[in-house]
């Protein structure tokens, strides 16, 4: 389990214009280019200064490989990110509120209590 | 010595300004009473005549991060630019600089470090539509400096509600404690029930109108005991996912303090969350 990676996925996409069309465009590959050369950058540090151990695990790779933010929600994401993000990406194909309801539809069969969001 | 003009406790939604600058097919049709609301209730902030604004709201994951993450966080910086590309994109929030009163800020983090609260401090903070809503809503002139103060609503493990109460009470002591002739309004804004990115976002009410009426019922009568009793991290959680932002409400009840009935009280029920605002006068109701 890593949720401080997903969210510094979510996180790092969310405040770029570009990365945002690029996931949006192109899930799997944006993930993997992510992974392979963000994970371990240190925000706010010289590049060189990386970390070494950050990883996201087959799951977590998925369930941003797919766009499945109800898998995403499963794992502890946390909602704050992940809605920003998926309503950047995708309310424009919709009407008013539309995306932002099928979203909470979809998440329906979760009752309390959540899935844990501390990391 | 400074005296607290105003204590002013709101919510902070990110659509009001898109709302109530719309026009036309645009308008939604809850636009009008709504501005009415609001307009109602920046005449209790204009009458109290303030020099200076403490602002107490909570950074949404713009700048305060994961790796980095401080519970309480005062601005001492001479300016803040506000607003984020993500709220421009999802809101229509307008770029902002506000002034900031760093005679103040340090006032406030001296003492707050001295009166048991570890406050972190930033002299660069690029603010977020926690603060500068109730800018647009209470002083759209943005015309006066201001102490931005951020508390962790957002980010688990977060303190306690007591602690925000008392983080409050001790705001209150501080601005009244700076040996400057000044009139400070304190004004913070916070959520009622809310749930974002859940099951029940986005509904015709708030997620959980009960709460939300019991909420107001605290706030507006200075119930401290009362909320108390009934809130903590636990049952937070009941009302909507996002609830937590009303322990920024709660820290307001602290400023305000225990038993301090609100000298303006209104509300507002919209879809997905309700609106609330409060006004409380420490020192009596303006002329």
């Amino acid at each position: 389990m890593s949720k401080y990676l997903l969210n510094k996925f979510l996180y790092t996409v969310d405040r770029d214009p570009d990365l945002v069309e690029r996931y949006r465009e192109d899930a799997a590959g944006t993930v993997d280019w992510w992974e392979r050369e963000l994970a371990n950058q240190v925000l706010n540090c010289a590049v060189a200064e990386k970390s070494t151990w950050l990883a996201f695990t087959d799951e977590e790779r998925t369930a941003l490989r797919e766009h499945d933010h109800v898998k995403l929600f499963e794992l502890g994401a946390h909602p704050f990110l992940t809605l920003t993000l998926f309503i950047a990406m995708f309310e424009r194909d919709h009407g008013p509120l539309e995306y932002q309801k099928a979203y909470g539809r979809a998440l329906q069969h979760h009752a309390l209590p959540y899935p844990d969001i501390a990391t | 010595m400074a005296t607290v003009a105003a204590v002013i406790a709101s919510t902070h939604h990110p659509f009001y300004y898109r709302a109530s600058t719309a026009t036309g097919a645009d308008r939604p049709p809850f636009a009008d009473a709504w501005v009415a609301k609001i307009e109602a209730f920046r005449e209790t902030l204009t009458k109290a005549r303030p020099d200076i604004l403490v602002m107490v709201g909570s950074d949404h994951f713009h700048q305060l991060w994961l790796d980095n993450m401080p519970q309480f966080l005062v601005g001492k910086a001479p300016y803040f630019d506000a607003n984020w590309y993500n709220e421009e994109r999802e809101f229509g929030l307008p770029r902002m600089r506000l002034a900031g009163d760093e005679q103040l800020a340090g006032h406030i983090l001296r003492n707050g470090l001295d009166a048991g609260f570890d406050l972190a401090f930033s002299n660069e903070l690029r603010i977020d539509h926690s603060i500068t809503c109730p800018i647009i809503t209470l002083r759209p002139d943005a015309d006066l400096p201001i102490v931005p103060i951020y508390t962790n609503i957002f980010a688990p493990p977060l303190p306690r509600p007591g602690r925000f109460v008392e983080l409050g009470r001790t705001i209150r002591q501080l601005v009244e404690s700076w040996p400057i002739d000044k009139r400070v309004a304190i004004i913070g804004t916070g959520h009622l029930s809310l749930e974002l990115g859940g099951p029940r976002q986005f509904g015709a009410h708030g997620p959980d109108p009960e709460f939300d009426r019991k909420a107001v019922d605290w706030i507006a009568s200075g119930d401290l005991d009362g909320c108390l009793a009934e809130v903590t991290l636990d049952s937070l959680h009941l009302p909507g996912n996002a609830t937590h932002g009303f322990m920024d409400f709660m820290l307001m009840m602290g400023v305000a303090g225990a038993g301090a009935k609100a000298d303006h009280v209104d509300s507002l029920d919209l879809f997905h969350t309700m609106e609330a605002y409060f006004t409380w006068y420490p020192n009596g109701v303006p002329a």
